[in-house]
């Protein structure tokens, strides 16, 4: 049986991970409350853009946009959206592993797949089996609307100037605090939903300047949108998921204290009868 | 004048405006639009420029950003990047950032990068100025 001082040295160890944990999931919690009124203030606006997006896609007609192009599908670029720090269960992990299998997949339909990264953890994890075409970390701190916008401006250019024929975005969607949803959705080329018509009447709009003018600068906005929710609600899934990681962490260091202390008391009391019997045999003996 | 409009201002981050008004004027791409409850259905995009409101007889003033304005059975949704009411811009920043702008346009010319994102600057700082002063004046 271990000794006294090392089982007591391990509870001091443990109950300090403890403090950590305990203090990190209460970290999370605050900074979870933030980042889940950020997706929820945001969603109007996504949603809003949509419906404007197909207002006008249902009324197109004329040239297209580069953006709605559609191509050979030769090259693949494949966004990933992962967090910066670990610590938070399978989220990470869960992620990359999606995106393996996903691009294993695709390997053999396409001639060259490059990936983008935002967030370390999935940067550290891609960048030795694939092209990383670009690394953004540190942008999940505070997620802004500029930063996802000039992502997106380089995604466009990239896909006008032919570089990737097909952009898709993978993330870990916020669905609740324990539960996020691996998240696939084409980005480019846009493909504008048709489906929604058929229940509301299109309505007759007046444009302004023309429809094609309005598109060109909506579709790269829509864009925008979709790289600047997707990293909502990657912050939002990372604390939501390190939160439920570190509260099982506390509670199996709270099990883990109790199964030490129970140790410690047996071997305690082990110490204690064996003295005694000394003492005992002790006087015993000279009772003779 | 009974009737109103139902208004919707959405920026990526928040919903700023969710009310009724009587009126609304904004700068279109193509120029300043009055908009008046039974107004056809018109969709414009919107430039770096100021949109106005009354309710009640009174009228709002706010800056926005680039963005959107659409109108459709008397619901109107503006969608923008920033959009600030009159009573909220800092104009200490606003002129800070004007001079900032300032400088770098004069070293600039118009064919470099760079001038057309501080050019943008420039006519925001001035928009957040000029609606401040209305914010003030009401």
């Amino acid at each position: 049986m271990a000794s006294l001082k090392s089982i007591k040295k391990r509870i001091v160890s443990v109950k300090n991970t403890r403090q950590i944990t305990k203090a990190m999931k209460m970290v999370s919690a605050a900074k979870l409350r933030r980042a889940q009124e950020n997706v929820v203030a945001a969603r109007p606006y996504a949603k809003k853009l949509g419906e404007v997006l197909q207002n006008l896609s249902a009324s197109l007609e004329g040239d297209l946009h580069p953006l709605l192009e559609k191509r050979d599908a030769k090259n693949l670029l494949l966004i990933v959206l992962t967090s910066d720090r670990g610590l938070c269960g399978g989220f990470n992990t869960n992620l990359c592993k999606a995106a393996d299998r996903y691009l294993k997949e695709k390997e053999s339909s396409f001639d060259q797949i490059s990936v983008m990264t935002i967030g370390r953890k999935g940067y550290e994890f891609l960048k030795s089996r694939y092209t990383v075409y670009k690394n953004y970390s540190n942008v999940l701190a505070k997620p802004n609307y500029q930063t996802a916008a000039m992502m997106a401006q380089e995604v466009i250019d990239g896909f006008v100037a032919g570089e990737y024929d097909q952009v898709e975005l993978l993330y870990n969607s916020f669905r609740t605090v324990m539960s996020q949803d691996i998240t696939f959705e084409p980005m480019l080329p846009v493909v504008p939903d048709k489906s929604a018509e058929t229940d509301a009447t299109p309505v007759e709009y007046i444009y302004e300047p023309s429809v094609d003018e309005l598109l060109a600068e909506i579709l790269p906005k829509n864009i925008e949108v979709q790289i600047f929710t997707a990293m909502l609600e990657t912050v939002a899934g990372e604390h939501g998921a390190r939160m439920t990681a570190m509260d099982s962490a506390s509670k199996n260091a709270n099990e883990m204290i109790g199964k030490l202390t129970l140790q410690y008391n047996r071997a305690r009391q082990a110490a204690i009868t064996t003295e005694l019997m000394e003492i005992i045999s002790g006087s015993e003996s000279i009772k003779g | 004048m009974a009737e109103k409009m139902k208004l919707e201002i959405v920026t990526p981050y928040k919903k700023v405006v969710d009310t009724e008004v009587e009126e609304v004027t904004a700068t279109g791409s193509l120029g300043e639009f009055g908009v008046l409850p039974g107004h056809a259905p018109f969709l414009t995009s919107l430039r770096i420029g100021e949109l106005a409101y009354k309710l009640n007889g009174v009228y709002e003033h706010m800056s926005l950003n680039w963005g959107y304005f659409e109108i459709c059975d008397d619901k109107i949704i503006v969608l923008v990047e920033t959009a600030e009411l009159a009573a909220d811009i800092d104009l200490e920043r606003a002129k800070a950032a004007l001079s900032r702008a300032e400088e770098k346009l004069k070293k600039l010319t118009s064919e470099d990068k760079q001038f057309k994102v501080y050019e943008a600057a420039l006519q925001r700082a001035l928009i957040r100025m000029q609606v401040a002063g209305k914010g003030v004046r009401k």
